[in-house]
């Protein structure tokens, strides 16, 4: 049964926008970046009406206050994913997160780390922010890049994972929810053969932290990226979670103020983490942001949120296998899938797809989703992606879903 | 509606019926553009005859409006002067720039005077771009 979330869209000051004549807002590209509610700015804002100072610094009132307020954040984001609060750093996107800890495994000072004749594993599916990171990794150090790739229907493809979890594997890096089909990856299996081989688990938790519950005690994995716009959060905030005794290991990837131990003129020494890896005054005003919309998520629940999204995908699933000409480019079935439905019109590019959704107040994602490599193996150009958050509801997919129907009409495809 | 004013009917046969469409053996000089933030590509041969484009020919994948941009192209510049050619090149590039205040010299800019609706769109000023700068490189090279 599903549940009616309607109470909240209220709390979404963007939400109220008409756009595109007098249409109101339908905003389905919550993959892309999700929108804040009233409590989220109001923290934000209010960070800089009353207490904005530099943390961990001044000896004066304000200095305490913003220290205290963003050191509470790192407390519920830490809650919020099951993580001791010291394992929780603070950055400025998920983007940042996976390069820093590419950075950081590649040096060879860390006490784990990636050197020539290493491999590293991802998948076809990865985002760039979570490829690119180790193909340079790859590159400076020597190690061999490998990966997953992925089945017809969308999934990871695991036939293989004895030869490609090898024991010369380092890193595992993978996405927990592909950002272009929705399917959420097999992590026990994968959490398993790599730590059976000595190498740790990265999770790109960008898709899945934002929309159902994620405990890294269970998920069992080392490191998890995700960012906080993308979780009703602030931009210019993300998060990078490490185990405590791998980020001992590691030298940090930014140098700087607030992150040392002790300087002299011939060298530094490290602060413990999370302080390690915080070079330079944070964001702070976006990590009380983002903390505000932990409490929101966690005021409406995530197993409810995940629910609802569940049954929006299930909808817009059964409504465009409905239409002829119009396919679901991922899974058909709910299983190990979120709340991303990505599709094609036959014979009109997703651009223009996207165009005409927009002409009815529409938002939707276009193009290859930053996702270049998955969409050469799939021979597309690219395709349409409709992606839900809380806010959304089912008069969005039957708006959608007769938008599709225009498209199809307006570029004379198809009956 | 408003999304008339950026799909004419003009751009809609072009992009179903693209004109050089298709690789040609001649050429003096092939380039390859594309649009990283949507993934849209051209290539394009082009041969001159002394200061005169002989032939543009193009292959590519995109949205309607970069390929029936291609198409429009290359049907206006095949043999104009380097000099005409250009100055056709900058007043589709000066429209495209004109936020939906200008509806282009017809005279020298024929049906591409129909992609006027695309500078009310930025997100789509690149897509009619994309084979007009693929030319614009590939002669600017042959003309070097």
């Amino acid at each position: 049964m599903s549940v009616d979330l309607s109470k909240y869209k209220k709390d979404f000051p963007i939400l109220h926008r008409k756009v595109r004549g007098d249409n109101p807002l339908i905003y389905l590209d919550n993959g892309a970046t999700s929108q804040k509610p009233e409590s989220v700015i109001a923290a934000e804002s209010n960070f800089y009406r009353t207490i904005n100072s530099a943390v961990h610094r001044g000896a004066h009132l304000l200095a305490e206050e913003a220290s205290q307020a963003y050191e509470s954040a790192r407390e519920n984001l830490a809650n919020f994913i099951g993580a001791k609060t010291d394992e929780v750093i603070f950055t400025k996107s998920a983007t940042e997160s996976l390069n820093m800890i590419a950075y950081s495994l590649g040096n060879p000072d860390s006490k784990f780390n990636v050197s020539a004749g290493d491999e590293i594993v991802v998948s076809e599916m990865e985002h760039h922010a979570n490829l690119i990171p180790w193909q340079q990794l790859a590159k400076r150090s020597g190690a061999k890049l490998r990966w997953f790739s992925i089945t017809k229907d969308g999934r990871l493809d695991t036939s293989n994972i004895d030869t490609l979890i090898n024991k010369k594997t380092k890193v595992v890096a993978i996405t927990h929810q592909s950002n272009v089909f929705g399917t959420i990856v097999p992590l026990t299996e994968i959490t398993k053969a790599a730590h059976a081989v000595g190498a740790v688990v990265v999770l790109d938790a960008c898709q899945s932290a934002p929309h159902f519950a994620v405990d890294v005690k269970k998920l069992d994995v080392d490191f998890l990226a995700f960012s906080g716009h993308k979780a009703l959060g602030p931009t210019g905030v993300g998060i990078l979670w490490g185990r405590t005794e791998l980020l001992e290991k590691l030298e940090p990837a930014l140098f700087g103020g607030s992150m040392v131990d002790s300087v002299s003129m011939e060298g530094a020494t490290w602060a413990k983490a999370p302080r390690k890896f915080e070079a330079g005054v944070p964001n702070m005003a976006q990590a009380v942001g983002l903390s505000a919309a932990i409490d929101y998520l966690n005021m409406v629940g995530m197993e409810t949120i995940a629910g609802h999204e569940a049954d929006l995908t299930k909808q817009l699933l059964d409504g465009i296998s409905k239409i002829s000409g119009v396919d679901v480019i991922g899974p058909l079935d709910m299983k190990d899938r979120g709340g991303v439905v990505s599709f094609t019109v036959d014979g009109v590019h997703p651009h223009d797809v996207g165009q005409v959704l927009d002409q009815y107040g529409i938002a939707v994602r276009t193009g290859h989703h930053c996702a270049w490599p998955l969409m050469r193996k799939l021979n597309l150009v690219g395709t349409t992606r409709a992606s839900f958050h809380l806010y959304n509801d089912s008069s969005d997919i039957t708006a959608l879903l007769a938008a599709i129907e225009q498209v199809k009409i307006y570029f004379k495809v198809g009956k | 509606m408003e999304l008339d004013s950026l799909y004419q009917e003009v751009i809609l046969d072009h992009y179903k019926s693209p004109k050089h469409k298709g690789l040609s053996e001649q050429k003096d000089i092939q380039v390859h553009h594309n649009n990283p933030s949507c993934g849209d590509e051209v290539t394009l041969n082009l041969l001159m005859s002394g200061q005169i484009v002989k032939e543009i020919s193009w292959d590519g994948i995109g949205c309607s409006i970069s390929m029936a941009s291609a198409s429009v192209m290359s049907e206006l510049l095949i043999g104009k002067s380097y000099q005409e050619a250009i100055k056709i090149l900058d007043a589709f590039v000066e429209l495209m720039q004109s936020k939906g205040q200008s509806v282009g010299d017809e005279n020298l800019l024929e049906d591409g005077v129909a992609f006027a609706g695309v500078s009310k769109f930025p997100a789509r000023i690149k897509c009619a771009l994309l084979g007009w700068m693929a030319f614009k490189d590939a002669s600017a090279q042959v003309m070097a």
